[in-house]
Parts: C-alpha cells; structure tokens; sequence
C-alpha cells in the first residue's frame, strides 16, 4: 500500500468529505489492504489529526461534525470485510449515553455520541428523556463501560444523580464509570453526585472517556 | 426625540413574516396531545403530532392579541406596560447556582447551590434598585424539594416583594399552584385577572415543538387570563439555522405557532413575543449570551414583534466569565444598550453570567447602573425652555458662571444621572484609596439590604398564603416554611 494511499485516506477525514473516504476505503479492498490498516493507518490519524486542531482552536464544530460523517461513510465499508474476517476492530470502550428524564436537548449528547464513535468507542445512544432505570437496563444489556447522562436544564440535571443511584441498585456501579455533561453541569456538581468525570465540551468527552477507560482496566478490589 | 436602534428594514422584516408563515404550515409545528383537539376544533390539520398552521389562522390569532396590558404591584399600582417602546428590566431567572463572595478571599468567588436565603437576598436588593420593574423567580433553591421549587420560590418572591414578577412553572400540574398562590395573595382569581402580578415564561423547544408541558401551560394560562410570555431559544446553527435572519425566522414561527394555540384557548388573552435566542459558539459548543451576536438576535427578534404591534421581551446583560469582570461587565452593558434602545418591554438577564448557569447579587448591583446609564440614555436630548443656550447665555455673559444660574439648579438633575458608589467618581474613595469593583458591590448590596423593610401583607392573606405554603409543602415533605417561618413570621404572636 503506497504511503500516499493512507495519507489521501486521511485528508479525507480532515476535509470531512465521506463520498471520498468512501471511494478511498473501496480502493483500498480492491487492492487488498487489510482493513485494519486502512483503518488504523489510514483514516484513523485523520481523526487524531481533527481532533489535535479542534483543540487548538483551528477547526470548528460543523467542520468536526463533517469528519466524524466521513468516518462512519470509511467504516460502513470496511467493518463488514472485518466480520467476515472474523475479526472485529478492538473498541475503545462500550458507551452507553442518554439525556436524562424530563429533558429533551439532544445536540449536546449527540455530538458526544458522534465524536466517541469517530474515535473507535461503540456508543448505544439511549436518545433524550431517558429514564434512570432505562440507562442501568442498557448497560447491562450491552456490557457497557462507561455510562454518559447529559442535562442541558438546571431543573434536569438533578436526575443525573437518579441515574448513578440506579446504577448502584442495579449493581453495576462498580465496574462501570459514569460521566456528565451538559451547560449547567460543573466539577462540582459531578463530584457532588459521585460521578467519575465531568467533561465541559464533547472533544473533552472523548479525553475523559479514554481515562476513564484506562483507569477501568487497572485493577479493582472485588467484593469477597 | 427617542434614540432608536434597528437592525431589519422592513423588507427583510416581511420577508422574515413570510417565511415564518411559511413553516408554521410546512414543515409545521410540533405540538402536544393537549392541544390537538383545540387546533382541529379551528380547521387546523394535525398529522402525527404534527399542526400544520394556515396563516389566516395564525393572522386572527396574532390581530386578537392585547397590544396592551400591565403587571401591577401589589398595591394595584400599573408597574410594568407591555406596550410599545416602554422598557423594563429584571433579573435573570431559575438559576441554579450563586456566585458567592464569601467563599474564600474577595479574588476567588466560587459558585455554589442557591439557596432559598440567596434567592431573598436577591429580591429584597431588587426590590430596593429603580432600575428593575420587576422581580423574577431568580432562583432554583436547593433547599427546597424539587417538586415544589416553581412555587416556593414565586411564595418568596411575593412575600419579600411588592413589585410583580416575571415567572414560569416547571411542570403543565404545578401551574396551577402558583396560580392559586397568586389568586390569594391578589384577594381572589378574580383581583389577579383584574390586575395580573405576574407574568409566565413558556417555552417552546427548538426547533418548532410545542411540548406536553408548554402547550398545556399555553392554554392554562389563556384560561386563566394570567399572562404569559413565550421564550423561544433558538440556537444559531444548532437548532436553528446559522445564519442570524434564519433564526429569527424560526423564533417568529415559534412564537406565531404559541401565540395561535394560546389564543384559540382564550380569545384575547395577554401573551408576549418573547425569547432568548443565542448563537451556538461552533468552537466549545456553548451558548454565549454575551455575545454581540446574540443580542443582535433578540433586538431582531423583538423588531419582528413590534411590527406585529405586539408587547416585547428579550433576555440581555448577562454575561458568559466565570467571575464578575471587565469580560462579562462589557457584554451586560452593551447589551443592555442595545435592549434599551431597542425599546424591549421587558429585558430579563441581569445579575447572571457563567452562560446563564450562575446569578450573583453584587453582578446585579452592578447590572443595575449599565441599566441606569441605558434607562438615562433612551430619554434622549430634550430641548428645556425656550431657548437652549441663548438665555442662559443672556444671564450669564461671557463670565461663563453657569454653576450659579437657578436654571443650572432646575435642571441639572433632569440632565444628569446619578449613579451610586458602585460608579467610581471619586465618592468612594477614602483617603485617596478607592475600593475595587468587588468590594464596592458588596458594600452597595449590604447598604441596600440594610435598607429594606418588608412590608407584610394584611394579616389575614398573610395567614392564608402560610397555611396554603404549608399544606402544599407538607405533599413534598417540607418542614416549616424556609426563610419565611424561620424568621420574623415566627416571631408574631399566634402564627403557626
């Protein structure tokens, strides 16, 4: 695979253009790259490459909004021939996220969602008033490690603490981390709730949900 | 003459009316179960939730709305008109943090919960400035459970304030609370018709939807006769489109859309075209309400209002800094300016920053002299006698001894603006030191709260709205009455 080939697959995502990241992923199975490369080689650093100038001020939300789309259209193409493989792209991390009960502001959550997905996380997106005990149902479900609950009212955001209660009932709390975001939702308030993290914008989500899953993997006391 | 600030001519203005006509009918309105009856029962389609407005009908609705109405204070004084250019302020509302001095040293405020001893801190403050009309229910206090917090706060709002109230509910089952605290503390559901104390915030969410909760609101508040105030939020390029004109286009149709449900409910009714429009900043995803952007938006907004003919609101001089600094000081009083000059009936926002997630009562006073400086600057220049300098100049001749002339005494308090200690003029300063900013707020808070004398109702609400609060309170499992019986109602002889 020459050089340039993964160097175009990454323009692609930082230009945000998914037809062209589409075409790109096709070429690359016609001329029997592994998919995984393609994926870590070549799309993923477009990725890395967004998120690192979204930090620095240079790129903008529609523009990251646009590259996370041209991920999924790269995806579309090479996760099947990774299933019939018998192989599956390793996850970040499995993410449950949700707005929590009585709100209906999805912008936020979703553009947590999108951004986790482009970064290689499989987020279940449970949508918008989304009861407690509807997350700790999901989680279960789906193995998850991290569970997300936005609130964008002041009113709302007190049912974030429901949340980690039900996950407590449900006996999930220990191994799964909880973060919360939303306009109203400080530090002090994620603290306060015994939430794992707060995240103040969805690219600091995606940082936040990296540690959270790094501090996941170190050892944890089980219950005798 | 009155100094004016517009934005639209009236072609973009029209062009804006058309378009929003033009959605309210395609792809039309979201709108709640509660509603649909109402709608149909006028010849409006309603598909899967969804009405689809005809603008002849929304026109009746629009021609059938009061140009005119009043809030009044509690002694049945007109405090507030809804009407043309007149302006008003009050503070911003439902915050759930304070900012507070006392949190460590006089460079490192943090906020924290609001508690109900914040929110009548507040209001006995406001109650205090002449620059604020109205009160608003500030606060969400975090000593009070959840479920009551709409009406507790309206409860100490109306207990520590004579002046009416901007406020909301937070639940379509709660309304009928605060309206029944309302109607005692106005002498009956007929008084408070007569001579409404407050006004309700109802808000559609972005975009087009008319939820459970704001469609019932809309009509209860219709049947009620109690006025309401629709708060549509756009958010430029989130959910609503990025171009300004775009998003006041939308907020027309979502207050067109609002203003037709609550008019079928009650012909007549009062209602006013308002919101809180923001830009969404494409960098950090938040929701700057200082932005210069964002107030152009509610001076838009508000334009397409007036050209209806109808009473105005808009949420302006808030900040988005943490603290209070030159940052969220500069956005407050440019924004109260442009709300100014704009002639918005009511403009909400004073005393938060942070994006609207924290008040602070020393923002407030400071807020309240930008206000001041804007309320001044609106009177215009007026010509006063006969001539403008000739006289004057007759008396005093080339001397120049204006400061001795009766003429100079008469008017120079007409002319001039006296802010407090918070402006530093030079009052302030002792013995050649000036305090900074911070500390002359707080010092102007406690001058005002030192001031204030509550002045309690006749004894005979005043039994009825505790035994009301109590027995309200009592279905939450509150204790008492926090900062009502705590303090000096449990002093009085013979009170529970």
């Amino acid at each position: 695979m020459p050089e340039n080939a993964y160097t175009k697959m990454r323009q692609s995502i930082v230009n945000g253009a998914p037809d062209t990241a589409s075409e790109l992923a096709q070429q690359a199975l016609r001329d029997g790259v592994a998919p995984l490369d393609a994926i870590n080689q070549g799309f993923v650093p477009g990725m890395q490459a967004v998120g690192e100038q979204f930090a620095r001020g240079e790129m903008f939300l529609p523009d990251m909004m646009a590259s996370a789309e041209a991920m999924r259209a790269a995806m579309a193409v090479l996760e099947p021939e990774l299933t019939r493989a018998g192989k599956e792209r390793p996850t970040a991390g499995v993410v449950v996220l949700g707005t929590t009960k009585g709100d209906i502001h999805e912008i936020g959550k979703t553009l947590v969602g999108t951004l986790l997905t482009a970064h290689g996380f499989r987020v279940h997106d449970l949508g918008v008033d989304v009861a407690a005990d509807t997350f700790a149902t999901k989680a279960r479900e789906v193995g998850a490690d991290i569970v997300g609950v936005s609130a964008l009212l002041t009113t709302t955001m007190r049912n974030q603490k429901g949340v980690i209660e039900s996950l407590e009932k449900a006996g999930l709390r220990p191994r799964i981390k909880v973060m919360v975001g939303g306009a109203p939702v400080t530090r002090a308030w994620a603290a306060e709730i015994g939430a794992d993290g707060y995240a103040k914008d969805a690219m600091s989500a995606v940082t936040l949900a990296r540690e959270l899953m790094e501090q996941r993997t170190l050892p944890v006391e089980e219950p005798a | 003459m009155r100094p004016r600030f517009q934005l639209l001519d009236r072609t973009l203005i029209e062009r804006i009316i058309g378009e929003a006509f033009q959605l309210i009918k395609e792809p039309g309105v979201r709108v709640a179960p509660y509603v649909v009856d109402l709608l149909r029962g006028a010849g409006i389609e309603v598909r899967d939730g969804v009405a689809h407005i005809p603008e002849a009908a929304a026109q009746a609705a629009l021609a059938s709305v009061p140009r005119s109405f009043c809030l009044y204070e509690r002694s049945g004084k007109p405090a507030v008109r809804y009407e043309g250019d007149a302006v008003h302020f009050d503070p911003g509302s439902s915050c759930l943090n304070i900012l507070d001095p006392k949190t460590s040293g006089s460079n490192d405020w943090q906020a924290r919960p609001a508690q109900a001893a914040d929110l009548v801190r507040m209001v006995q403050v406001v109650e205090m400035l002449p620059q604020f009309a109205a009160q608003s229910t500030a606060m969400v206090c975090n000593d009070v459970p959840q479920e009551i917090g709409d009406w507790y706060r309206l409860l100490l709002v109306l207990w520590y304030s004579e002046k009416p109230v901007v406020t909301g509910a937070f639940s379509a089952s709660s309304l009928h609370t605060l309206l029944e605290l309302l109607a005692i503390e106005s002498g009956g559901a007929e008084q408070l018709r007569q001579r409404p104390r407050a006004i309700f915030d109802v808000c559609p969410s972005p975009p087009l939807n008319w939820s459970e909760f704001a469609s019932q609101n809309l009509v209860d508040l219709a049947r009620a006769a109690v006025p309401a105030e629709v708060v549509s939020m756009p958010l430029a390029g989130a959910t609503a489109p990025v171009t300004l004109a775009g998003s006041v286009v939308q907020h027309a149709a979502e207050c067109i859309s609002g203003i037709t449900i609550h008019q079928l409910a009650q012909l007549g009714a009062p209602i006013v075209w308002g919101g809180a429009p923001a830009i969404f900043d494409m960098r950090t995803g938040k929701t700057p309400m200082g932005a210069i952007e964002t107030a152009m938006l509610d001076v838009a907004c508000a334009e397409v209002g007036k050209h209806f003919g109808l009473p105005t609101h808009a949420y302006l001089v808030a900040g988005d800094g943490r603290l209070i600094d030159a940052q969220v000081e500069m956005e407050s009083g440019m924004s109260a300016m442009l709300g100014a000059l704009a002639g918005i009936n009511m403009i909400s926002g004073a005393g938060m920053l942070d994006f609207l997630a924290c008040h602070s009562i020393e923002k407030l006073v400071i807020d309240a002299e930008a206000i001041a400086s804007a309320q001044r600057l609106i009177e215009g220049i007026e010509p006063r006698g006969d001539s403008l300098a000739v006289e004057m100049f007759a008396k005093t001749g080339l001397a120049g001894d204006f400061l001795k002339l009766k003429e100079t005494r008469g008017l120079f308090r007409k002319e001039q603006h006296f802010p407090s200690a918070i402006v530093d003029r030079g009052l302030a300063s002792t013995d050649g030191a000036t305090p900074g900013v911070l500390e002359r707020a707080q010092n102007r808070v406690e001058e005002l709260l030192s001031s204030y004398q509550r002045r309690p109702l006749p004894a005979e609400r005043e039994q009825e709205i505790i035994e009301f609060a109590l027995r309200e309170g009592r279905k939450a499992g509150l204790e008492g009455l926090p900062e009502i019986l705590r303090q000096e109602y449990a002093q009085q002889p013979g009170m529970p």
